[in-house]
């Protein structure tokens, strides 16, 4: 574990995602205590610019406070990326682990079911469910799991396949153990660096798809969330600036973060593939 | 100068901060005349193959890199020579040939444009010129059609062959020095006594100087002229082989040479009669297989294990020994039951285990047990040790106190300190990782051990250490044993009697000593002979 950090640390960028995520997180934890209420709220003070009337950050056509509005779309944001992942992981390492456990034509069925999740461009498939199910955050949440397991699937199944043929494997066999816990307790942890590495650079994605699909009005209506703020702002774009440019900005930082982070996990869990001279 | 080839003298060579040791090699003086052989031999990380990279030009800078110490060659110090000098040595006067002709030659260019690089590089020619030395080199190093091998591309070719086109093109511009790093341990014994036999025929033709570094010591006493020893960096004993191999005075080239096995089987032993395993007509293919919807070519049959009879009685070895590709490994993993055998039957004591399935073979699974060939890849790097060993004992319903008490026991068996119980297997040795490997096996107490080239991944030393340990609990926990070998020396100290397998098939079953002194298969006789060093043992045993 020291020599996680230790690693990890080596990566000066990776370390200031790690910092600028922090920021975001503990923004998003306490946006009920700085900005209470509802952020949908509106005022009497419309197009304040930032500093006007008090508003940190402006205020949009009808007057809500855009500051709010970041801090409580973090939470959705960073709600939803989270659990998008964590379910298109679990999704992904079952379909990938029995592919490549069993190989064969149990390979053969669950890989052509994968492929097919994998032609369709993501983000049209994921508008394309949204718009099937009622625009709610569970429906955000399904669609973008549906579009993000294939490629987790993909790379636990290649681990396996490596991993099954090794002798420590083998040797299991020749205990007679049975095969869910050798996928489980013997062949999974082998292969949780990649997974966690690219559960990672997942969230990132995550945040993306559903700040687009907010923008885009598929958004749950009832939740604040930074997509929402950019497509509501877009109009006044020219009157005020605002409105669209402080989302974008955190759309931005949180994303770059993440991705950094991910690189840092990646140097540190994967060593080898990283050494540079 | 004198007339010597290559003198290095007091070269230090650094390696990276935070390795084992600091230099990885200290203080080296060795010289080279031409026609000579100088043997550098080790064990694994002894620093021989840094010394063979240094005097190319070829370290891993800036990590590691000639710290000190002069390399003349040709009255030329190698170690101050600007990078495009080395460029015309390299190749043209120096040459090298690597340990895995796969990798070191390029997979995506065929052998003769890889040969005709070097001339291009070094020598003014025509195209046809090239072309014309090309075939005559492929002809030289005995390859047959060497036409055909010009436009053929390295993965066509066997191992062997693949290491006779690396020489041809080693020695494409008569170098003056041939520095060989193992060049025949990735092959097969049959095919090592060819490339080394050949290498030595170019020696003579050329004049060249040899650079052979190699950890065998019977091919040392083959080729060898004279001796370099080193251990962990600094050379411990020089001198002529005669000297070096039978006279050592270091203690460490002692230990290393007294543990080399000798090819004079050991004493036969009295065992019973009673036979605990058996397997009659053993058949197994690989191959053949469809694609989902039956589209696309089916695959061609390899048959691994061919009509395999054999039986192993209580408390005996039983050797399978055959080359690479010979089904041995096969057999072994169809014995234990991870393949599938396709027909035949094994029977284990009165069971035949080939026609049970996974859960009836459960319990039948602590009565044979295996011991793997990479001590590296058979233990799984995020499971401590103790969890490794008395995991078998769980899953066949013991308690877990029960199972982690014996597992301490078995560490202390096995020759390792309790405290192994709570790390990881990274921690450990190559050595001391195929003992938990072979705790794991014991874990069970089985009756059968199949080990399947358990010291083959192992220095000579560190090898000796662990044939004694499978000697002494075989001894004490009276178990009959599989072992499949490749290494007729190991063959001969460990089994009390032999299968010889090629293709798949067994030609000839045996006692060891029997078939070591009259072997009756001509493919045995082959093999026999090729066994580098036999020589220098008779000498050692007269």
């Amino acid at each position: 574990m020291e020599d996680f950090w230790k690693r990890f640390s080596r990566n000066r960028q990776a370390v200031l995602g790690l910092i600028i995520l922090s920021i975001v997180i503990f923004v998003a934890a306490i946006a009920n205590i700085i900005y209470p209420g509802d952020p949908f709220l509106y005022s009497k003070f419309p197009l304040s610019a930032p500093g006007e009337n008090g508003f940190l950050l402006g205020s949009d056509s009808i007057g809500r406070d855009v500051a709010s509005g970041i801090a409580h779309g973090a939470k959705t944001s960073l709600l939803i990326g989270l659990i998008a992942t964590l379910a298109a992981v679990f999704i992904g390492v079952i379909f990938g682990a029995f592919a490549g456990y069993y190989g064969g034509i149990v390979d053969d069925i669950l890989m052509r079911v994968t492929e097919v999740f994998q032609t369709i461009p993501s983000f049209i498939f994921a508008i394309l469910l949204v718009a099937i199910m009622k625009p709610s955050i569970e429906s955000v949440v399904i669609a973008i799991t549906v579009v993000s397991w294939p490629a987790v699937a993909r790379l636990v199944r290649g681990e396996f396949l490596g991993l099954k043929n090794r002798e420590f494997v083998q040797a299991c066999h020749t205990l007679g153990m049975s095969d869910i816990r050798i996928m489980l307790a013997e062949i999974l942890p082998n292969c949780l660096s990649p997974i966690i590495v690219i559960g990672s650079l997942m969230v990132a994605t995550a945040i993306l798809i559903e700040s687009g699909l907010a923008f885009l009005g598929l958004g749950d209506p009832n939740v604040m969330s930074w997509g929402f703020i950019i497509s509501d702002g877009r109009s006044m774009l020219r009157v005020a600036w605002w409105i669209c440019t402080f989302p974008g900005i955190a759309i931005l930082i949180t994303v770059l973060a993440i991705n950094l982070v991910g690189e840092g996990l990646n140097d540190a869990l994967n060593p080898r593939l990283r050494e540079r001279n | 100068m004198t007339d010597k080839l290559l003198q290095i003298t007091n070269l230090d060579i650094v390696l990276p901060e935070g390795s084992e040791r600091d230099l990885a090699v200290k203080n080296l003086n060795i010289d080279l005349s031409p026609g000579e052989t100088l043997c550098i031999v080790g064990e694994s990380g002894s620093g021989k193959s840094l010394t063979a990279r240094a005097l190319m030009g070829l370290l891993p800078a800036p990590h590691v890199r000639v710290e000190k110490g002069t390399i003349f060659f040709c009255g030329e110090d190698l170690t101050k020579t600007s990078e495009p000098r080395m460029r015309q040595i390299r190749g043209s006067e120096i040459s090298m040939v690597f340990q895995e002709p796969m990798t070191a030659l390029n997979p995506v260019m065929t052998i003769g444009v890889q040969i005709d690089e070097v001339f291009r590089y070094h020598a003014d020619m025509s195209k046809s010129e090239r072309r014309r030395r090309a075939i005559e080199l492929l002809e030289d190093v005995q390859l047959p059609d060497p036409k055909q091998i010009v436009a053929a591309y390295p993965h066509e070719l066997s191992g062997g062959q693949r290491q006779r086109a690396m020489i041809a093109m080693a020695l494409a511009l008569e170098p003056k020095i041939l520095i060989a790093d193992e060049p025949t341990t990735a092959l097969d014994v049959t095919t090592q006594a060819q490339i080394l036999k050949l290498i030595s025929e170019m020696q003579a033709v050329h004049k060249s100087g040899v650079l052979f570094i190699t950890h065998d010591f019977g091919v040392v006493a083959d080729i060898a002229d004279r001796v370099v020893v080193m251990q962990y960096g600094n050379v411990v004993e020089t001198g002529t082989v005669d000297k070096v191999l039978n006279k050592p005075e270091h203690p460490y080239t002692k230990a290393v040479i007294a543990s080399v096995p000798s090819l004079v089987p050991r004493a036969p032993r009295s065992r019973s009669d009673q036979v605990v395993l058996s397997g009659d007509k053993i058949q197994k293919k690989f191959g053949g297989g469809k694609s989902l919807f039956g589209l696309g070519k089916p695959n061609r049959f390899v048959h691994a294990v061919k009509d395999v009879t054999l039986d192993l009685r209580r408390g005996e070895t039983l050797g399978v020994v055959g080359e690479s590709g010979s089904g041995k490994s096969t057999l072994a993993r169809c014995i234990i039951r991870l393949l599938d055998s396709d027909s035949g039957n094994i029977m284990l004591d009165e069971v035949d285990i080939r026609a049970l399935n996974r859960a009836e073979m459960r319990p039948l699974r602590t009565k044979i047990q295996m011991v793997f060939q990479d001590p590296f890849a058979s233990l799984n790097p995020r499971i401590k040790v103790g969890q490794i060993i008395s995991q078998g004992p769980i899953i066949q319903g013991q308690s877990k106190e029960n199972s982690e008490t014996r597992a301490r026991e078995l560490l202390d068996i096995v020759g390792l300190d309790e405290r192994a119980f709570n790390r990881y297997p990274h921690e450990f040795s190559g050595g001391q990782r195929q003992r938990i490997g072979i705790a794991r096996a014991l874990a069970l107490d089985p009756e059968i051990l199949v080990a399947d080239e358990p010291v083959s991944a192992l220095d000579v030393s560190i090898q000796a250490q662990i044939l004694e340990l499978l000697d002494q609990i075989r001894e004490s926990m009276n178990l009959s044993m599989v072992f499949i070998t490749h290494d007729l020396r190991v063959a001969a100290q460990v089994c009390d009697r032999l299968a010889v397998m090629r293709y798949g098939e067994i030609v000839e079953t045996g006692a060891t000593g029997k078939i070591f002194e009259n072997p009756q298969h001509s493919y045995t006789k082959d093999l026999l002979a090729a066994v580098p060093g036999q020589k220098w043992d008779r000498k050692v045993a007269g």
